[in-house]
């Protein structure tokens, strides 16, 4: 009987300081080595196949994100998989692309998600319209990332929309930016992230890194302008599954910086596959080292089955068990 | 003009100094302006500004000039126009991720806030363009801006009687309903 009256989705109880009810807020604030991971969103309208992804990630990570129609190619949407999500009390972080919707758009869904029980927000830019399936679509970028972290921040802290008009119920979310600290202007890349934690942003989650001196260059600036105590930053790691997909990768996706060196590990390798997943549990174990990284993001494009692993191998996340991860009897009654 | 746009951006130095005394001109000429009208001079200062900015800049006339808070590269010309700085999707040749043929408007912007060796203003947050300014001049908002005339008049008074405006006016929608 208990079981029916857990209300996985609802939030915390407030502490000072905090900006949101969620976990992954509360993980990062007590000084722990957050794990978030990208759930693939599926091509489909069926809810099981969220549900099956978000099982297999829950229970090494403490917050999923869920994607905007990454790299512009259409799936299901972030706000759909959120209310899903929430639903069966998984820790969400909803992605924001400026790509596909106007600034009415957003702060609609803004306080959609909240309601709901979304606890934390990753504003992005969003992949050019030419990067994937539908390139003839209208590019919208009414917002850009940085200015839409300032519009959520302050819908959040004053209660306002941009027009000013009063909002009763703000949206209590923790806000993340994104940070892609491989492609140029590199000399410039920290200084740019000190402006999105200057427009709002509270965590920081990076494009994949396979290049963890790069990565170095870049915490060190982060520290010099003593960044890494005002954002939580979270690095991108993600497991190859081929160096042929490196190639095509490095080539296609927007942003990925893949070094000669690590394609050459994974062809020289007798079994890439596995390979791929030694890479980026050793990426981890060197990543975690550097000081002013808090956690790690996990994003593992198609192989979800190995994040289990490749977290646990690490060990980063010790002994502890993401924060209260959803029971499997959890009542889910959306399915039709 | 993709050349002179980058020819400006090694130059923006040198094009911030001179639009600064520029603007200092058009400040101070705000009389003039206000004689003959904001209106009737808005269409020439478009003109002028369109033909001198768009022959520099490549400027779009978002009408919200942000020039000299970007290394004088105008971020409108970003496929995604991006006012605060670059995506993650900039080309490991420092070239743009949708139109692989142009340099990235930021990296350029970048290197023109240092050419002006002044990287403060390009740490400003810019706020979402007004999409209602476009094609107008920026040059005589940024005059109204200062001098605090037509739309940024102090308007300290009109606040509480504003609601008595509204209210003055709900009757009317009303009176309008009652005739459908």
């Amino acid at each position: 009987m208990s079981e029916l009256h857990f209300d996985p989705a609802a939030p915390l109880p407030h502490l000072p300081g905090h900006s949101s009810g969620g976990r992954l807020e509360r993980i990062l604030r007590a000084g722990k080595f957050a794990v978030t991971a990208e759930l693939n969103p599926p091509d489909s309208a069926d809810p099981r196949d969220v549900y099956d992804r978000a099982l297999v990630l829950s229970e090494v990570c403490d917050a999923i994100n869920a994607t905007d129609a990454s790299g512009a190619n259409c799936h299901m949407s972030s706000v759909g998989i959120c209310s899903l999500l929430t639903r069966a009390g998984y820790a969400v972080i909803m992605q924001i692309s400026c790509r596909d919707r106007n600034r009415i758009a957003i702060q609609g869904d803004v306080l959609g998600a909240a309601a709901m029980g979304v606890q934390n927000i990753l504003c992005l830019t969003g992949d050019g319209v030419q990067a994937g399936d539908q390139p003839e679509a209208k590019p919208v970028f009414d917002f850009d990332s940085t200015s839409l972290l300032k519009c959520i921040r302050g819908m959040r802290d004053e209660g306002k929309f941009l027009s000013g008009r009063k909002i009763t119920v703000p949206p209590r979310v923790f806000l993340g930016g994104a940070a892609n600290p491989f492609v140029p202007p590199l000399d410039h890349r920290a200084i740019h992230i000190g402006k999105k934690i200057a427009a709002g942003a509270q965590f920081i989650q990076t494009q994949y890194c396979y290049d963890v001196p790069m990565l170095r260059k870049f915490m060190a600036k982060v520290r010099e302008q003593g960044l890494h105590e005002k954002a939580f930053f979270l690095i991108g790691v993600g497991p190859l599954p081929s160096s042929k997909t490196a190639r095509w990768m490095r080539s296609n996706v927007p942003g990925v910086h893949i070094p000669d060196a690590v394609i050459e590990r994974m062809e020289k390798s007798k079994n890439e596959k596995a390979e791929g997943k030694q890479l980026a549990i050793d990426l981890i174990q060197e990543i975690k080292e550097i000081e002013g990284v808090h956690g790690i993001h996990v994003m593992a494009y198609r192989q979800e089955e190995f994040v289990n692993e490749i977290i646990h191998a690490s060990g980063v996340m010790k002994n502890r068990q993401p924060s209260r991860a959803p029971r499997p009897e959890t009542p889910i009654s959306i399915s039709a | 003009m993709y050349a002179v746009r980058l020819w400006s951006v090694r130059h923006a130095k040198g094009l911030n100094r001179f639009y600064k005394a520029f603007e200092r001109v058009l400040v101070a000429l705000h009389p003039l302006w206000n004689r003959i009208g904001y209106d009737k001079v808005e269409r020439p200062f478009q003109v002028m500004e369109q033909a001198t900015k768009g022959f520099l800049f490549d400027c779009q006339m978002c009408g919200q000039c942000a020039l000299s808070s970007t290394g004088m590269s105008c971020p409108m010309n970003c496929p995604k126009t991006l006012r605060n700085g670059p995506c993650g999707g900039v080309r490991p040749n420092g070239h743009c991720e949708v139109k692989p043929e142009m340099k990235c408007v930021w990296v350029q912007g970048w290197m023109g806030a240092e050419n002006m060796g002044d990287l403060s203003k390009i740490k400003d947050v810019q706020v979402q363009v007004d999409n209602r300014l476009k094609g107008k001049s920026s040059w005589l908002r940024v005059v109204r801006m200062e001098k605090k005339v037509g739309e940024f008049a102090p308007k300290p008074p009109k606040a509480p009687p504003a609601k008595k405006a509204d209210a003055a006016a709900a009757p009317k929608p009303a009176g309008e309903g009652k005739a459908a």
